[in-house]
């Protein structure tokens, strides 16, 4: 957290960041007309890391997440990303460094899978031949053979093969950030594990940097490094998984709570 | 039927074609601009959309009738025919091009968003492309009401089939009524069933 680390000058646009902190959350409040739905957030994600927000619905998760690409704008205190306020970044430079994935994917209906994962190359206009060559190597990666997948389109898709496509579309320009909105929500218990592998398997092979919202305390415990609960609005916990199952605080109780009755019926 | 009946079928078919086509592309080149602005203005569209509804409730005779008396716009003759038929054909595209667009599945709209689409590259590359097939919807229930309509613009002297349907009615003579009516609704079977191709072609995949 902010509070345990040595104070860095943190001016716009001042220096680049000493430590690797790809993101960070100032004293970040935000408010929707005269609801506040954030409020006095901060914390800091490292490179590397998979920073999991983990939170009901309403708790402002998702709200913590758009501000990381410039979707929303802080009402108060600012986020950092790569040092530099998310304000002062060009709003287009920032969202095609940061990879994004949301539940049903947000799939372009009327582009085909490659069309889909190529989309952000094309639109930072790489040459066609490597764009291919690259939304190969993509859908390789993420289990969908471009030979049989590749000119498809996102309606003749299964629910996971389209998150998969998501994944893919995010990670097409290679960018050093990733975001993940409740991506495997929507899926059935068993796809939702297997992409929840996936992800791992991804991670360990990339690298990437990644905050990733969910409301299901399970899965957070399993992709994440560090888990930072939100409720109501406010940082309760931020912590590891491990630390984060002895957690005390009521609203971690409540979570855990979930876990121990998931346990007892499965 | 004669040849100089035939002949002038076909002169008043042509006609009738000029008025709907000219009717058509100026209101189509105004509505589907106009609708896209109002996507992007939401506290204008009850207002716009009130004045095409409007429009649309005037009975088309008097319409024609109250466009006469105006000064530059109006008089007698085609071009108040085709003030008429375009502020007719307004409605349907414009309700057409902002329902088509405003109902883009959110999360699409947004991850174009958060990919880091410019709002050129949204409009042209995601809203466009997946409201097409409801905007051409809307140009083909315009374009089959406006050939209909167009025929009443021969009573302001704006010639087309409507010709032969006013001399018919004067002279109570069926042949010549019909030879208005007729080939006004073989060009409206032909725009429907045109358009419609277009439109099942246009179906986003």
């Amino acid at each position: 957290m902010a509070l345990c680390r040595e104070p860095v000058d943190r001016r716009p646009g001042f220096h680049r960041e000493p430590v690797n902190t790809i993101v960070s959350f100032r004293n970040v409040s935000v408010c929707l007309g005269r609801k506040e739905i954030l409020r006095d957030l901060s914390f800091d994600v490292e490179a590397g890391e998979t920073l999991v927000l983990l939170g009901r619905s309403g708790s402002g998760k998702t709200t913590a997440l758009k501000m990381v690409n410039g979707l929303l704008c802080p009402s108060a205190g600012e986020v950092l990303v790569e040092g530099t306020a998310t304000t002062a970044w060009h709003p287009i430079r920032l969202k095609r460094r940061i990879g994004y994935v949301i539940q049903e994917a947000g799939l372009f209906p009327h582009f085909t899978v490659a069309a889909n994962v190529g989309l952000v190359p094309r639109l930072e206009g790489w040459t066609p031949h490597d764009i291919q060559a690259r939304v190969h190597a993509l859908l390789d990666q993420v289990g969908l053979p471009p030979a049989q997948f590749a000119s498809r389109y996102p309606r003749e898709l299964s629910g996971g093969q389209r998150q998969r496509v998501g994944v893919a579309r995010a990670l097409a320009a290679d960018p050093p950030l990733l975001l993940f909105d409740e991506p495997f929500g929507a899926l059935d218990p068993v796809t939702r594990v297997e992409l929840q592998r996936q992800f791992l398997e991804l991670r360990r092979r990339l690298g990437k940097t990644a905050i990733f919202v969910t409301h299901d305390v399970r899965e957070a415990l399993l992709v994440a490094t560090r888990i930072a609960l939100l409720h109501n609005g406010r940082l309760a916990v931020l912590s590891t998984p491990s630390e984060f199952l002895r957690a005390q605080g009521e609203e971690a109780r409540a979570f855990l709570a979930c876990l121990d009755s998931n346990v007892a019926s499965s | 039927m004669t040849a100089d009946l035939a002949r002038e079928v076909i002169a008043l078919t042509v006609e009738h074609l000029v008025l709907v086509g000219v009717s058509m592309a100026i209101a189509v080149a105004v509505a589907i601009p106009a609708g896209i602005l109002l996507t992007r203005r939401a506290p204008l569209q009850g207002w716009v959309l009130g004045f095409a509804n409007v429009m649309q409730t005037v009975p088309s005779l008097a319409l024609f009738g109250f466009l006469i008396p105006l000064p530059f716009i109006g008089g007698i003759g085609k071009h108040t025919a085709i003030i008429a038929l375009v502020l007719y054909a307004l409605l349907p595209v414009l309700r057409n091009t902002l329902t088509g667009i405003l109902g883009v599945d959110p999360a699409v709209r947004e991850s174009a968003i958060a990919m880091g689409m410019t709002g050129r590259q949204l409009l042209w590359k995601v809203e466009l492309p997946l409201a097409a097939r409801t905007i051409l919807a809307g140009v083909r229930v315009a374009t089959v009401t406006t050939i209909g309509t167009a025929t009443i613009a021969a009573a302001i002297g704006g010639g087309g089939l409507g010709v032969f349907i006013f001399r018919g009615l004067a002279s109570v003579d069926s042949t010549l009524i019909l030879a208005g009516a007729v080939p006004a609704a073989l060009i409206a079977l032909v725009a429907d069933g045109g358009l419609g191709w277009v439109e099942k072609k246009l179906s986003p995949a």
